[in-house]
């Protein structure tokens, strides 16, 4: 065994913010090094540092023993660091074969590019691989299995060492993570060395012989995975630091209240399969579950964003078949969506712009906007909400990500709905921010609204939610009151499909 | 004390919008630039500034709706050749049905195009650039084809005066069709929901759709109303000229485009101003009849047009 990766205390910071402390990895050939650490812990800062897509402020990297400083990513990829991102770097209309040998093409005849040679290469690293997938096929049709696979033929066949696989089995069926876990056994046999960053304890133990986890851009373990027990993993992860700030505030709930939300039986044709539950008056409903377990789609079925295969949807009582997001928005559902930059703001419009879109209707009177209601909605808004903005006539872009977030929680509480769905409404904010939008929270449902919130941060969880669904592979596998639930660990287990003792 | 008036002017320049406002800045720049060299061929007569407005109204009235084309991110290059079409079909039906139903003959025209338009792109979702590209051919091959290329003569003096030769005092009638589509422009785009939910659908597509805009909905009557804006333009070209003719509005997409965005539309959408796109009208007629009194010919006008159009979009990225 050679060592082949060793990164030193390495420190980085973004405008003025440590993220990484000093952080010491190291990785063999011949290993799956498992990488874990809650949202924003620093890793994925790390394997960007290591990918030279970042260059660290402080610190060595050394690959094969040689110092080194990439100075883009793509002089990491020629030094045999391979990574297969979350979201596929894959040209859809080309094919596989294209794909795989895209700017490192062979020529052919008269300075052109042979399709057959870069073909026949593919097909014999797939033969290599253990895994039948024609060359010639457009990407565009493979399942994201396959295309997970391409993109790791991808990387071997720039004659990679060091692979990087992030998350690489939240979109994947449980047959294709075995196989991807056999394939993952046979080039650790051929000597490459593998890093593995999940959050699913179970597949960190079947796979890894070593894991790293980071908490607050230090390091917390380094150690053989044999000498830990899922529980000590999850420790370090979670720690002490949120939950003091984090407490649960038992509300009172009402007596024999009705029923807002009801979902029976609803499938997507995908992801979700006969799934079920309720939604009460003055309640806050948590969905817990990790990445790829369903939980985005379901939001995305009961705002009419994707079609119901099968199964209903009721709203108090009434049976209703939604069809677009303004039917949804019509009937006083809400959704803070998950990324806000993509689908919670135009960025380039005032922050002011932003916050009166969806309210339009009662800002105006005989069809014309006006200018005195929209001032004072937006006042109040700002009052209610404690944006702070220097203007907000400026583009909302230019506020920090945690007023960014406001603006968008404030444009839908502003259209006073009954139902108000949050999707990862707490990411990328700070803490103060984080505390503010968990009190706006259970305001909103003491008066009697309903709320669904998602986080992959459970303390959040724990504090505001009156009951927890999780979800596992698209369907609720647990259904938890909160005084139930003894502590974060214990949700920590539920969410990876065990129980905490 | 002068020091502190000449901070504030700096200031002043400093904050000054130059992207947004650069158009009011080459408009004024050319008036003074052209005053200077052509006055001897009476450039700043008020008679030749009035002809100007005359000329570049077609291209005011079809900017408006163009603006709010491109504001949803989206383009319409049909809107000459409809121009063309309907100016056709206006003075036809003006011989044979009298002055409303010839009015409404040439409006309906357009009516359906920017129907059809509207249809493919939002319903269908083709890109509009291939849309109304092949429309363009379509509808301008289509009014040659009706017309055997001939021009069809208007003798409904009413008409030419209204949509052409009228003026009230000193003032042309054309120019109060330019000023009046632009008022109902401006205000629509500032004033009104549709306008808010124009801007949002071509400042972030899944953004809007997320905050329940129906944004195929907004697509699609831009597109119509494009549709109806262009052969409002190929009226009035109808009435200034006492004619229907497919070549009417030839080629003026591209001065359309290139008005609205001198005028500070971004062409990704997402922002837009119709006032400003008024004076990229005006700005693109001062320019033409600089150049002819100057002495170019077609083509050579052609070639600096070109120009403009290439300025106008490398200063748009800036953005």
């Amino acid at each position: 065994m050679s060592t082949l990766v060793q990164l030193k205390a390495i420190q980085k910071s973004f405008s003025g913010v440590a993220v990484l402390k000093g952080v010491d990895f190291s990785l063999e050939s011949g290993e799956v090094h498992a990488l874990a650490g809650g949202n924003g812990a620093g890793k994925s800062t790390l394997m960007k540092i290591l990918m030279g897509v970042y260059t660290c402020d402080e610190g060595e990297i050394l690959i094969d023993g040689e110092r080194r400083q990439f100075s883009n990513s793509l002089e990491a990829r020629r030094s045999g660091i391979g990574m297969v991102f979350q979201e596929f770097s894959l040209i859809p209309h080309l094919t596989v074969a294209q794909n795989i040998f895209l700017t490192n093409e062979f020529g052919g005849k008269f300075g052109s590019i042979s399709d057959k040679e870069a073909e026949k290469q593919a097909h014999a690293i797939f033969e290599s691989m253990g895994v039948e997938i024609d060359p010639r096929t457009e990407v565009a049709k493979l399942s994201t299995a396959y295309q997970q696979l391409t993109e790791i033929a991808k990387a071997l066949a720039q004659n990679a060492k060091i692979l990087i696989l992030d998350e690489p089995t939240s979109s994947l069926a449980a047959d294709e993570t075995e196989a991807l876990f056999a394939l993952i056994n046979r080039l650790k046999e051929r000597g490459l060395g593998i890093i593995y960053i999940s959050h699913r304890m179970d597949e960190i133990f079947t796979i890894a012989q070593r894991i790293t986890v980071i908490r607050n851009g230090s390091k917390v373990i380094d150690s053989p995975i044999s000498a830990l027990s899922a529980v000590d993993v999850i420790e370090a992860i979670v720690g002490h630091k949120m939950e003091a700030n984090l407490e649960w505030k038992k509300r009172e709930t009402r007596k024999n209240p009705k029923v807002l939300l009801s979902a029976q039986k609803l499938s997507d044709g995908r992801k979700i399969k006969d799934l079920s539950f309720e939604l009460r008056e003055g309640e806050i409903l948590g969905f817990a579950g990790l990445m790829g377990s369903g939980r985005t789609e379901v939001l995305n079925l009961i705002y009419g964003i994707d079609a119901i295969q099968s199964g209903e949807i009721r709203i108090e009582g009434n049976q209703v078949s939604l069809k677009s997001v303004q039917q949804a928005v019509g009937l006083g559902i809400a959704l803070v969506p998950e990324d806000r930059r993509k689908f919670g703001l135009v960025l380039r419009h005032s922050a002011a712009d932003n916050l009166t879109l969806p309210s339009l209707d009662k800002l105006r009177s005989s069809k014309i906007l006006q200018r005195r209601k929209i001032e004072k909605f937006i006042v109040s808004m700002v009052e209610k909400f404690s944006i702070k903005a220097h203007s907000m006539k400026r583009d909302v872009v230019m506020l920090s990500g945690g007023n960014q977030q406001k603006v968008v929680i404030a444009k839908w509480f502003g259209t006073s709905p009954k139902i108000m769905m949050m999707d990862e409404p707490t990411a990328g904010v700070d803490i103060e921010t984080k505390i503010e939008i968990l009190d706006i929270i259970r305001n909103f449902a003491d008066e009697g609204k309903g709320v669904i919130f998602i986080s992959s941060e459970l303390p959040e969880l724990l504090a505001v939610c009156d009951r927890i669904l999780v979800l596992r592979n698209g369907n609720i596998s647990e259904e938890l009151l909160r005084e139930n639930i003894p502590n974060e660990k214990y949700l920590q287990m539920a969410t990876q499909g065990g129980t905490y003792e | 004390m002068n020091n502190r008036v000449g901070s504030t002017v700096l200031e002043a320049v400093k904050n000054f919008q130059w992207r947004k406002n650069i158009i009011y800045v080459a408009f004024l720049l050319t008036i003074i630039f052209f005053s200077i060299t052509l006055g001897h061929l009476g450039f700043n007569q008020p008679s030749n500034l009035l002809n100007i407005a005359r000329q570049c109204s077609s291209i005011a009235v079809m900017a408006v709706m163009m603006t709010f084309v491109i504001a949803t991110a989206e383009i319409d290059l049909s809107v000459g050749s409809v121009a063309g079409l309907s100016s056709v079909i206006a003075a036809n039906a003006l011989q044979h049905y009298g002055l409303v139903l010839g009015v409404l003959a040439g409006l309906a025209t357009g009516l359906v195009i920017g129907l059809i338009n509207g249809f493919l792109v939002a319903m269908l979702r083709v890109p509009s650039f291939l849309v109304t590209l092949g429309m363009l051919s379509l509808v301008e091959g289509g009014a040659r084809w009706y017309t055997s290329s001939l021009p069809i003569a208007i003798d409904n003096s009413r008409f030419n005066t209204v949509f052409g030769g009228g003026q009230v005092g000193p003032i042309p009638d054309l120019l109060f069709w330019s000023l009046g589509a632009t008022a109902i422009g401006a205000f629509v785009l500032n004033y009104t929901k549709f306008g808010r939910q124009v801007l949002a659908t071509g400042g972030n597509l899944l953004a809007a759709k997320y905050t329940g805009v129906n944004t195929a909905k907004i697509k699609f009557t831009v597109l119509v109303f494009s549709g109806i804006a262009a052969s409002l333009a190929g009226l009035l070209y109808a009435g200034r000229l006492e004619s229907g003719r497919f070549q009417w509005g030839q080629g003026d997409a591209l001065s359309v485009i290139a008005a609205v965005i001198l005028g500070g539309t971004s062409l990704f959408g997402g922002r837009g101003s119709v006032v400003r796109s008024l004076f990229g009208a005006f700005f693109i007629g001062l320019v033409n009849n600089g150049l002819i009194l100057a002495g170019l010919d077609v083509s050579q006008q052609e070639v600096v047009q070109g120009a403009i159009i290439v300025i106008a979009v490398i200063l748009s990225r800036k953005d």
